[in-house]
């Protein structure tokens, strides 16, 4: 038996297959996947995902301390309740973790990847040596994404209904990737669908309730299975697949959450990663793009994508993630693409599905973003 | 629960088949195997025509999570293939038994039919 969430029973109750996921008994998926993704992509799903790692921050160098452990910048985390994404890397600029940071009022919280949890926290408790910074684990905290184009509604609707009215309307005017703290809670526009919604941190012992309420208003249980498709469909990556310690976050298309600026900010990696940069402008490091297979079929993690290029090289790139996208109804996927020499460019793709070549187009990662198709 | 057919022979990879009037077998997956796949999202169909030896690989089947091989249960040659499938491959998910068959095999060994499974004993395999 695995670790359990406090909606376990929940997910039981709500027939959810249950798998092991990074030692914790999760819901892989409800009834369809297929289903559980569109209900996303039209109406509002709730994902429980407390198996992630939520790390509070505090004492009074934590802002330093998180300048010098993150890839991106907390310093440009304005207001409490504001959301960065980052990578923290280690010295060889290799990727630890992605993860999200929160400022509140109070220090910051961080959220990292459940696979993840031991080395991150062996790697923060290291490397907070000389500060006085403390790190607090906040296992007791329960996390439900409500995503869709009604989540943030349906969540006003339910704030409202148990009289905290002035919370509703703080939430409504949110901006994305922005929260707001009340008592135990906490209720950001973050999520990793590429919908509307926003991720809910509260106390265990009222986790189920919420997950009640959140049901019986139309909201529905999504499984891990959708939550690959939805994030992929949205373009974001997975930690373990799309990157890891072996890769350079610039091959892993993180190079937009790298503050570069101020240019004397220094941070774990940043030494190799200034020396990637220059690597990487001169096209001498592999790119994370995305796949298009027109074809019928399905993309997966592992394929080999073989690329011809303008001088007529061939190069293999691998798949790091692939799926079928529910919404376009056909394969996507993210991989690594290698350089070509000098100015050559990809003139074309194929990926090898047992051994026959399918033709498949780049584009910049990202397929569907507010139920939408994104790419051209 | 999956529903497992007594009429049927299955395979202890999953396949069912049914021996017809005119002693071609149809065959496809069963509830089972399409429950543990979930949304069936493309099938690469047999070829029509070609002459498989059993447990040969004839076809591919997959899921939105997963993709699955799917063998030849007896020896002999694809003389039909359910065409529909692929512009409609989650048939097979809503009905394994009848409009989800993948394709029809004319046997060139009876005598292998009786090596296959009946209901209960298959059944008993996937509990």
């Amino acid at each position: 038996m695995g670790k359990r969430t406090a909606l376990y029973t929940k997910h039981v109750d709500a027939g959810a297959r249950l798998v092991d996921f990074g030692g914790w008994d999760m819901p892989i998926q409800y009834d369809s996947l297929i289903n559980e993704h569109h209900a996303v992509r039209q109406h509002a799903g709730v994902f429980d995902v407390s198996h992630m790692t939520i790390v509070d921050v505090k004492g009074s160098q934590a802002e330093n301390w998180l300048r010098y452990l993150l890839a991106n910048d907390v310093a440009r985390l304005k207001e409490n309740g504001d959301a960065l994404y980052s990578g923290m890397l280690n010295e060889q600029a290799g990727v630890i973790d992605d993860l999200i940071v929160y400022r509140m009022a109070w220090g910051f919280r961080l959220v990292v990847n459940c696979g993840t949890r031991e080395k991150d926290l062996a790697w923060m408790n290291k490397q907070v040596a000389g500060y006085d910074v403390e790190l607090t684990e906040r296992p007791d905290l329960a996390i439900l994404a409500v995503q869709g184009p009604a989540a943030l509604n349906i969540v006003m609707d339910l704030l409202n209904s148990k009289g905290a009215s002035a919370e509703a309307v703080q939430i409504g005017s949110l901006k994305n990737f922005s929260g707001a703290e009340f008592g135990s809670w906490f209720i950001a526009r973050t999520g990793y669908t590429g919908e509307n919604g926003v991720e809910i941190m509260l106390p265990d012992s009222e986790a189920p309730g919420i997950w009640d309420e959140l049901l019986a208003a139309g909201v529905k249980p999504i499984g891990l299975g959708a939550r690959d498709t939805l994030r992929l469909e949205a373009g974001m990556n997975l930690y373990g697949h799309d990157m890891d310690e072996t890769v350079s976050p610039l091959s892993a298309n993180m190079g937009w959450t790298i503050a570069w600026e101020p240019a004397d900010r220094d941070f774990v990696g940043r030494a190799v990663l200034e020396n990637q940069r220059e690597a990487f402008k001169r096209g001498e490091l592999p790119k994370l793009s995305g796949l298009i297979m027109e074809d019928r079929g399905v993309l997966r993690e592992g394929l080999r994508v073989q690329c011809t290029f303008s001088d007529g090289s061939v190069k293999d790139g691998i798949i790091t993630s692939g799926t079928f996208s529910p919404t376009l109804k056909h394969g996507i996927a993210l991989a690594r693409i290698p350089s070509g020499s000098q100015d050559a460019v990809v003139d074309r793709c194929e990926v090898d599905i047992r051994g026959k070549l399918i033709p498949v187009r780049l584009v910049k990662p990202g397929f569907v973003r507010l139920g939408k198709k994104v790419f051209v | 629960m999956s529903d497992f057919p007594d009429d049927l022979k299955y395979a202890a990879t999953h396949e069912w088949l049914r021996l017809e009037e005119d002693g071609t077998v149809t065959m496809g997956i069963s509830d089972h195997a399409q429950e543990l796949l979930g949304d069936i999202v493309f099938i690469e169909l047999p070829e029509e025509g070609k002459v498989v030896d059993a447990k040969q690989e004839i076809s591919v089947v997959e899921s939105v999570k997963a993709a699955s091989d799917i063998y030849a249960p007896i020896s002999g040659e694809i003389i039909a293939v359910n065409e529909d499938l692929a512009d409609a491959p989650e048939t097979v998910n809503s009905a394994p038994y009848t409009d989800g068959w993948i394709c029809r095999i004319l046997p060139s060994n009876p005598a292998e039919l009786e090596e296959l499974l009946d209901a209960d004993t298959y059944a008993g395999m996937c509990e």
